[in-house]
């Protein structure tokens, strides 16, 4: 089971540092990641394993919320099906 | 593989276009509760709901954490209660709708829809029983939902029954007059109505449905009118691409949530509902993709068919999206529910006539339109007559959900608060067809060949 985790706002030092911080306390393992900062706003999707979670999904995507809301990012986790079923046919 | 285009467009349709899951409607047939005791049957209905429906809410909330999109209601439809009722007493037939406002209190549900009546070609002594309390039924619940199909394309309008709910709706708005007439928001008159229709206040499990089936209605005006936006100045037909892919897009992610909610709670899949579902927030408005598809105002001349076009073309969008489609499929124009209706009913731009005709190219019919609280019943029978048949000539589901909010004039505005928003109270043709409507009898089905 994959997620994809989005990340956007301000660019500012360590946020990947931080998120992949996280990710790793949980148990997600990062399958990749594509990053761009365009005029200092940053943008960054990472695809990780959710199947070995720690915690429940839950509360992994509220510990990212708050992640987000303490540096002034926008941060969500969801699963990847979302994303297939919209776009793929 | 996933490209970042997709992803980061499918976040900014759910965090800033508004789209959402309306609700996930789970359908429960309450035939095998019937009993020749109120109190049986009452305990009967409370226990089929509550064990059924019982990890309903908690689902939907998983699925909603899941994907990320928020998934507005949760809501339970049930077998029309005239059905099951058979020999209650009116007071039984009022109890019964306690049991569905208790059953809907343990669940944590939004609403419960099903006190309803099918009485299109004549009435059953529980149909009767069951309409002569809807009043007092809604008045004395929350979260119960009634309806009543009066007219079918097979069957014609039953006039018998059409004028008695000019008074039953009146009723109502007395009832509830200390919140605004809210009642009436909970009771809805139908021609041709669909039996698996997730959205209230019509929703209830039809005859021909299995034990429980997952019905889910998805919502997005707000996506359809960026889409529109973006598009600037292209043509017609072009537009009409754009709104199919952006319906398809919308109706995928109902078609996933209902898979899920399928497979969780172990109840089969029944329909996703091809809806533009607006709310009253700003910027998820059926009536601003019209006005960004080149109106001045919902409402001007060019709306209909304006409104035909986008209904037509989310339905085919919709249509390939998922594995079932049914309820009401279309594009809903509630006024009250809708930011740029109520301000387009507001300046005088849209009227009462204009919607009548509206209705006839989407879906659902007259919804959420306050009226001055002393329109006589007569006028209000006209109103749903009116309505009805362009429903029964054309083949299609139309219903009617008027407020004659209670003292109340043309001009003044009523707040229901939340999903169901504000009205601005409209001005009504005030001549009548009493003597039309009090002949009673049943206006023949019509023919089906000759058509013009």
């Amino acid at each position: 089971m994959k997620a994809v985790i989005t990340v956007t706002g301000k660019d500012t030092v360590g946020i990947i540092a931080e998120v992949a911080g996280l990710c790793a306390k949980s148990g997600a393992n990062i399958l990749d990641i594509t990053q761009t900062v365009l005029d200092e706003y940053f943008a960054m999707i990472m695809l990780v394993n959710i199947e070995k979670l720690n915690v429940g999904f839950a509360e992994f995507s509220a510990e990212l919320a708050t992640l987000g809301k303490s540096r002034g990012l926008d941060i969500h986790a969801m699963h990847e099906d979302i994303f297939r079923t919209m776009h793929h046919i | 593989m996933l490209n970042t285009q997709d992803i980061l467009e499918t976040i900014q349709m759910i965090r800033e276009e508004n789209l959402d899951i309306r609700t996930i409607t789970m359908g429960i047939s309450l035939f095998d509760c019937v009993s020749d005791d109120e109190n049986r049957l009452c305990e009967k209905i409370y226990d089929k709901i509550t064990t059924r429906a019982e990890r309903l809410v908690q689902v939907g909330n998983d699925i909603e954490i899941k994907y990320g999109i928020p998934i507005v209601n949760k809501r339970v439809s049930v077998t029309p209660v005239s059905l099951i009722g058979g020999n209650c007493s009116p007071e039984g037939y009022i109890k019964i709708a306690q049991t569905l406002q208790r059953a809907a209190d343990t669940l944590g549900i939004n609403f419960i829809g099903g006190f309803s009546a099918l009485v299109q070609k004549g009435m059953t002594v529980g149909a009767d029983r069951m309409i002569s309390v809807i009043p007092e039924a809604l008045a004395q619940t929350r979260n119960v939902c009634s309806s009543v199909n009066l007219a079918s394309t097979k069957a014609g309008i039953n006039m018998d029954a059409l004028s008695r709910m000019g008074a039953t709706i009146k009723k109502t708005a007395y009832l509830t007059r200390e919140q605004n007439s809210i009642g009436c928001a909970k009771l809805v008159v139908f021609a041709n109505v669909p039996e698996d229709n997730p959205f209230m206040a019509g929703a209830f499990c039809g005859i021909g449905e299995p034990e429980t089936a997952i019905n889910v209605g998805v919502s997005g005006p707000g996506v359809v009118a960026s889409a529109i936006h973006r598009a600037g100045d292209c043509n017609l037909s072009t537009l009409a691409d754009i709104i199919k892919k952006t319906a398809f897009k919308i109706t995928r992610v109902g078609q996933l949530v209902a898979s899920d909610a399928s497979k969780e709670l172990g109840v089969p899949f029944g329909i996703v509902d091809l809806s533009l579902a607006p709310t009253p927030a700003v910027g998820d408005s059926v009536a601003y993709i019209l006005e960004e598809m080149g109106l001045e105002s919902c409402g001007a001349h060019g709306t209909t068919a304006a409104l035909a076009m986008l209904n037509d073309a989310v339905k085919k969008g919709g249509v390939m999206a998922s594995s079932h489609v049914g309820g009401l499929s279309g594009a809903f124009i509630p006024v009250s529910e809708d930011a740029g209706m109520i301000a387009a009913a507001e300046r005088g731009a849209l009227t009462l006539e204009k919607l009548e005709a509206m209705t006839a190219v989407c879906s659902v019919g007259l919804d959420m339109i306050a009226i001055p609280g002393d329109t006589s019943e007569a006028i209000i029978n006209g109103i749903i007559a009116d309505e009805l048949s362009i429903g029964v000539v054309n083949t299609k589901t139309t219903a009617v959900r008027l407020i004659p909010a209670y003292g109340k004039q043309a001009g003044d505005k009523v707040d229901f608060g939340g999903l169901l928003g504000s009205a601005p109270v409209m001005p009504v043709n005030p001549y009548s067809p009493e003597r039309f409507i009090s002949r009673g009898g049943r206006i023949p089905a019509p023919i089906h060949s000759l058509k013009n």
